[in-house]
C-alpha cells in the first residue's frame, strides 16, 4: 500500500525517542566523569574528562560479588522453568482430560497474583523450611511467579503443532513420551527460547523477593546492591549511574543476541 | 477464531470446553494429567497456598517472630479505621487512571507507527524497546539521580523546574512517578500495539483509500476499532501494574513526601516488613488479591484469553 510519509507521527516517534535516549545518554556520559566535575558541568554536558574510577568503584564495592548471585538465582530460575514449563503446556495443549483445561485456567488466573499479595506467606514459608538468606530461597518463588506467563506463551507455541504429526507419529505406535521428546520439543524451540529469555530477564531484575527474603551480603543480588548502593552512596552519582550501567550490560547483551525471541513473544501478548 | 462447537456453560469441573469425539490414531500424544502435576504442585505451593494462607493470616496478629495469634476482625477494624489506608487506595486509583491516560495514546500512536516496515523503524523501536529491559530498582536509580535537586536534570534547566526539588512535593513525586512508569512501560505496550497493528489487514486500508479516506481518517475508522481488542488487554495490564508498583515508590519517594505515595502495595510493605504488623500486612494484602483478581477475571473475559481454549476443541 502506498501512503504518504506521515511527517506528524515521524516527528511525534523523534521527540519520545529523545525522552528515551537523553536520560541513558546522562547516564553512560555521567560515568566517565569525576564528581567534581559532574556537580560543577551538570549532567546534561559533555565530558570533558574521561575516568573509569567510576566502575572502579562500583566493583569493589561488591558488585562483583552481586553478579554472581543473580547469575545463580537466574540460572536456577530458567533452569526450573525449563523443567516444568514444556510438560505442563504439552498436557494443556494436547491432555483432553478435563483437569488439563482447569489447571489452563488456573494459571490464567494467575497471571494476576500479584508478588506483593502473598509475599507474607511466602516469607514465613521460606523461613519455616529455613531457606531465608539463601540464594535458593529467592529462586523457587521467584521461578513460580514465572510459571503463568510462560506457559501462556509456550502452550500458544505448541498449539500451531497439527494434528497429523501426531497421527504419523500413532504409525509408529508412539506413546505421549516419545511424542513429547520427539516431536513437540524439537517443534517447540522457538517458544522454548522466548520462555528462557523470559524468565531469565524476570530472575535477573527481580527485586521484591530478594528483598523480603535475604539480608547478608554474601546473598545479595544485584538489583538490591544498586537500592543499597543508593541509600549509602546517594549523593555520589557518578558512582551510582556506573553501578546502573554496569547492571544492565548482561541483560543488553543477551537482548542483542535473543532480540527475536523477546520481542516476538512480547508482541503476541496483546494480539489475540 | 472458529470454533466447530458451541460454547457451554461452565460445568462444575471448571471445564468450558465441549470436545467432538474423534477416533483412532489421534490418541497418540494424549499425555494424561500427570504431565501438568509438578508445575501445577510447584505454582500451587508458592502460589495458592500463599493466597489462601494470606487470607488466615489477616485474622491474626504476627510479629515475624513466634506463631500468629488468631485476633478476629481487628486488623479489618484497624484498616477501616486507618487514614492512610484510604488514602493508599485512593492513591492507588489515582496512579492507575494517570498510568492508562498517559501511557495508552502514547503507546497506540508509536505502535501504529512502529508497524510501518521502513527499515529506520526498526532501529528506532530497538532503542524504544532499552527500557523494558532494565530493572525497576536500576530505573529507579537512574531516575533518582536525574532528578537529584543539586546535581540533576531540573538544576540545570530551572526556567522548568523551579526549585528544582521535584520530589519534594505531591504533586511534584506523583508527577514524577507517573513519567517514569511511563518511560518504563510504554515500550512493552507499544510492541503489543505493534503486533496488533500489522496484524490488520491491509485489504481495508485499499479499500479506505478508494474510497478517498484520508490518513487520520483510516486511523480512527479502521486501526482504532481495530485494535479494540488489544487495548483492552494492554489497559487491563497497566491496571494491574499500577496497583502492584512498588520498587518505584520505594527507591524514588519511599512512600513520600510524608504518606503522599503511600500506594497500597507499598503500604503493605511497610506495616508488614519495617513495622512488623504481618497481620494488618496480610489484611492489606487480601485487599490487592481481591483487587487484582477482580480484574484478572476481566482480562480473561474480555481479553479472549480464554479463547485459547477452544483451539482445544479443534483436535
Amino acid at each position: 500500500m502506498k501512503t504518504r510519509p506521515n511527517y506528524l507521527a515521524g516527528i511525534g516517534s523523534f521527540l519520545w525517542l529523545l525522552i528515551v535516549a537523553i536520560p541513558l545518554y546522562v547516564m553512560i556520559s555521567g560515568t566517565f566523569q569525576t564528581r567534581a566535575e559532574f556537580g560543577d558541568n551538570g549532567p546534561l554536558s559533555f565530558p570533558t574528562s574521561f575516568t573509569l574510577q567510576n566502575y572502579a568503584d562500583a566493583i569493589t564495592s561488591g558488585f562483583g560479588r552481586y553478579f554472581l548471585n543473580t547469575l545463580v538465582v537466574t540460572v536456577g530460575v530458567v533452569a526450573i522453568v525449563l523443567l516444568l514449563v514444556p510438560p505442563l503446556s504439552y498436557a494443556i495443549v494436547r491432555s483432553r482430560s478435563r483437569a488439563a483445561s482447569f489447571v489452563f485456567r488456573f494459571f490464567l488466573l494467575g497471571l494476576a497474583i500479584p508478588a506483593q499479595a502473598v509475599i507474607v506467606p511466602v516469607f514465613y514459608l521460606i523461613n519455616t523450611v529455613g531457606l531465608y538468606d539463601n540464594l535458593i530461597g529467592i529462586i523457587l518463588p521467584t521461578a513460580a511467579f514465572a510459571l503463568p506467563i510462560c506457559t501462556l506463551i509456550l502452550s500458544g507455541t505448541m498449539r500451531d503443532i497439527t494434528g497429523e504429526l501426531y497421527e504419523a507419529m500413532a504409525m509408529d505406535g508412539a506413546s505421549p513420551a516419545r511424542a513429547f521428546f520427539r516431536l513437540v520439543l524439537p517443534l517447540s524451540k522457538g517458544g522454548i527460547s522466548t520462555i528462557a529469555v523470559f524468565s531469565a530477564l524476570q530472575a535477573w531484575n527481580g527485586f521484591l523477593f530478594p528483598l523480603i527474603l535475604t539480608q547478608s551480603e554474601s546473598t545479595r543480588v544485584v538489583t538490591l546492591g544498586l537500592f543499597n548502593f543508593q541509600t549509602q552512596y546517594g549523593i555520589n552519582i557518578p558512582g551510582l549511574l556506573a553501578a546502573v550501567t554496569l547492571s544492565m550490560v548482561p541483560v543488553l547483551l543477551v537482548y542483542l543476541f535473543a532480540r527475536r525471541a523477546l520481542v516476538q513473544g512480547l508482541m503476541g501478548a496483546g494480539g489475540k | 477464531m472458529t470454533t466447530l462447537a458451541t460454547r457451554r456453560r461452565p460445568a462444575p469441573g471448571g471445564s468450558t470446553v465441549s470436545r467432538p469425539a474423534r477416533s483412532g490414531a489421534s490418541s497418540v500424544g494424549r499425555p494424561g494429567f500427570a504431565w501438568a502435576l509438578p508445575a501445577t504442585i510447584f505454582f500451587a505451593l508458592f502460589a495458592l497456598v500463599p493466597l489462601a494462607a494470606v487470607a488466615v493470616l489477616s485474622f491474626t496478629s504476627w510479629s515475624g517472630l513466634g506463631d500468629p495469634e488468631f485476633v478476629g476482625l481487628d486488623n479489618w477494624k484497624t484498616l477501616i479505621a486507618d487514614p492512610v489506608m484510604l488514602k493508599s487506595l485512593w492513591l492507588s486509583l489515582l496512579f492507575i487512571v494517570l498510568g492508562v491516560v498517559t501511557q495508552t495514546p502514547l503507546s497506540i500512536l508509536l505502535g501504529v507507527w512502529a508497524a510501518g516496515n521502513q527499515r529506520n523503524r526498526a532501529v528506532l523501536s530497538a532503542i524504544y524497546f532499552i527500557p523494558l529491559l532494565l530493572s525497576s530498582a536500576a530505573i529507579s536509580v537512574l531516575w533518582r539521580a536525574l532528578l537529584d535537586p543539586n546535581f540533576g536534570i531540573p538544576g540545570q534547566l530551572s526556567w522548568l523546574f523551579g526549585d528544582g526539588n521535584l520530589l519534594g512535593t505531591q504533586t511534584g513525586a506523583i508527577g514524577v512517578l507517573i513519567f517514569v512508569g511511563m518511560w518504563q512501560f510504554t515500550p512493552f505496550h507499544t510492541l503489543i500495539y505493534q503486533g496488533a497493528a500489522k496484524g490488520i489487514p491491509p485489504v481495508l486500508y485499499q479499500a479506505a483509500a478508494i474510497d478517498g479516506a484520508g490518513m487520520v481518517r483510516q486511523f480512527f475508522s479502521i486501526t482504532l476499532p481495530q485494535l479494540r481488542n488489544t487495548a483492552i488487554t494492554s489497559i487491563i495490564l497497566m491496571v494491574v501494574g499500577g496497583l502492584t508498583t512498588f520498587e518505584t515508590v520505594l527507591i524514588l519517594t519511599n512512600g513520600g513526601p510524608g504518606t503522599d505515595t503511600t500506594i497500597t502495595a507499598f503500604y503493605m510493605y511497610q506495616q508488614a516488613f519495617r513495622s512488623f504488623d504481618f497481620g494488618v500486612g496480610s489484611a492489606i494484602a487480601l485487599v490487592l488479591v481481591v483487587v487484582a483478581t477482580a480484574i484478572s477475571l476481566v482480562v480473561v473475559k474480555v481479553s479472549g484469553y480464554d479463547k485459547m481454549n477452544s483451539s482445544l476443541e479443534g483436535l
